[in-house]
């Protein structure tokens, strides 16, 4: 694959190299132990979180609004510190002295700076990790090529349609090549036919590369379509209620939504956000 | 009209030029059948005349008033920038100064300006220093209040890739501050007129150059009320020019630091 290797190349000057996806799946990401946590008097939003999440893996968190999936999403990604219980993130490359996993956060909203270029949006973590400016945007083309933006990289985020706006967020994230990739309902906001393209451009990311996906989302068909395993929240105090291996294909398309493997699999995330109020909004406790 | 108004200069700058005929228009009527006497309130083809009469004084009042303005407007924008910048840094800071900061808003300038008189002697310094004190609170409030504006789903982005209290500032609190500070600098500008002509109240017996606030005073001695007008509206087409410069600096500002920063 071309965009394949022009990746590879330019991610070289990062310096560490990447083990073969098999021997990448057997250690584990993400370890979750016994994580609750409460908004001061506001009670409990989250109870005893147990999740391990392999290495390499694409996992969906489905679950009602206010369910505190995007609060855990935060948890993961150490912006916030759980009440209680313990986040343990590891890498194969801080198996030989590095300081962690590299993490990215896509945001529900695409989070760029209005007055930088998308150029110079995708380049902003490598100049915030010190890389100088002509050095970064150079290293952004890749990303931005990646999500298929490099014509628009000297427009501005006013000048784009939402899910640009959101595949350059998505650029940004993959620019410092993370191990562990974390979003949060990205595409939400978008239109149907926008947000199908993206879940499958999305996809197609990720089986490129060698990461650790979570993507908090509400929608049954989004979670089912990307991921390979599917945890279904219950509504506050949000625990885990369905642990489940998606069972379809690993190349994804547009032909695969109105297969019977998928409607199946759909039904049994839909069954289980069911069976704990998921679908009652009018018993759905706050919002996100 | 029935279409909307469009951005044209025609546009933008004939609803004020009409207001302005039909005032006027009005005023010399109503001063001419009604046989106001002019000290009290002069029609403005006197308060024209004299103008014309006085070119060459009222010129170099002025230069002198804009003079100070334009130092004490300078002095505040770098001063209360800084100022804005280090509250925004340290609360602490800000707690502990800021009252007195604002001190400098609510202190009545006429009161103080004998004081300036002592300390900095008479002429422009007193005169620029008034203008800074009345106009740097806008400054420092809307550069801090613009600095602790950020968007905080940004400043978890900025926390999330390390970045450091330098990056911070240059990267993302200054940029989403700059609108605001925009507004402050504006405010301010219209101020230092205010500020240099209450400052030559009381200040601005010096040298051979006396600014519009010493005309003011004169004219109102003399009963001069023609020339009195005539020095007001000159004090206020200044202050309106400073403020249309500036504000024309800032958008342009704006639009260029969007493409750089």
């Amino acid at each position: 694959m071309k965009r394949h290797a022009q990746w590879l190349e330019w991610r070289a000057p990062l310096g560490q190299a990447r083990p073969p996806q098999r021997e990448f799946h057997i250690s584990s990401s993400v370890v979750i132990h016994g994580v609750s946590h409460s908004f001061g008097s506001g009670g409990l939003v989250l109870q005893d979180i147990e999740l391990s999440l392999r290495a390499g893996s694409f996992v969906a968190l489905l679950g009602p609004s206010g369910c505190g999936k995007s609060t855990l999403l935060r948890f993961i990604s150490g912006l916030d510190t759980p009440s209680s219980g313990t986040i343990t993130l590891s890498s194969a490359s801080s198996a030989h002295g590095g300081s962690g996993p590299r993490l990215a956060f896509v945001f529900q909203d695409a989070q760029l700076l209005p007055w930088r270029s998308v150029l110079d949006n995708v380049a902003l973590p490598l100049e915030l990790a010190g890389v100088g400016r002509a050095e970064a945007r150079e290293r952004a083309r890749a990303p931005l090529a990646d999500v298929e933006l490099s014509d628009a990289s000297e427009r501005y985020p006013d000048q784009l349609s939402g899910g640009m706006r959101m595949r350059v967020s998505i650029a940004r994230a993959l620019l410092t090549d993370p191990e562990i990739l974390l979003l949060d309902e990205p595409f939400a906001a978008l239109d149907e036919l926008t947000r199908q393209r993206l879940d499958e451009r999305l996809r197609a990311l990720w089986l490129e590369r060698c990461m650790t996906v979570i993507f908090v989302t509400h929608a049954l068909a989004e979670a089912a379509f990307l991921a390979d395993r599917a945890l279904v929240m219950s509504r506050r105090p949000g625990r885990i209620v369905l642990d489940h291996e998606l069972e379809l294909p690993e190349e994804r398309n547009l032909d695969l939504r109105t297969s019977a493997a998928f409607v199946e699999q759909t039904k049994v995330l839909y069954l289980a956000l069911q069976a704990h109020g998921g679908l009652d909004d009018s018993q759905a406790v706050g919002s996100t | 009209m029935s279409r909307p108004a469009g951005n044209g200069l025609a546009s933008l700058a004939l609803p004020p030029l009409v207001t302005f005929a039909c005032v006027i228009a009005l005023w010399e009527g109503a001063v001419r059948a009604l046989h106001v006497p002019a000290f009290l309130v002069p029609p403005p083809s006197a308060v024209l005349g004299v103008a014309w009469l006085e070119r060459a004084s009222l010129l170099s009042s002025l230069l002198t008033t804009a003079e100070g303005a334009v130092l004490g407007f300078l002095l505040s924008v770098s001063l209360g920038t800084l100022v804005g910048l280090l509250f925004s840094l340290s609360r602490w800071l800000e707690r502990g100064l800021y009252p007195y900061a604002l001190f400098l808003q609510t202190v009545p300038i006429v009161a103080i300006a004998p004081l300036l008189v002592l300390w900095f002697g008479p002429g422009l310094r007193a005169v620029a220093v008034s203008a800074f004190i009345v106009s740097v609170f806008p400054i420092i409030a809307n550069t801090l209040a613009g600095l602790r504006s950020v968007d905080p789903r940004l400043s978890d982005l900025f926390r999330l890739y390390g970045a450091g209290l330098g990056d911070t500032v240059l990267k993302l609190r200054l940029p989403s501050a700059i609108p605001s500070m925009a507004t402050g600098v504006k405010v301010a500008s219209g101020l230092s007129v205010i500020g240099a002509i209450v400052g030559e109240f009381v200040a601005g017996f010096s040298e051979g150059s006396a600014g519009l606030g010493i005309t003011v005073l004169s004219a109102y001695r003399q009963l001069r009320t023609d020339l009195l007008f005539a020095a007001v509206l000159l004090a206020s087409l200044l202050g309106l020019s400073l403020f249309a410069l500036v504000s024309g600096l800032s958008a342009l500002l704006l639009r260029r630091l969007r493409a750089q920063w």
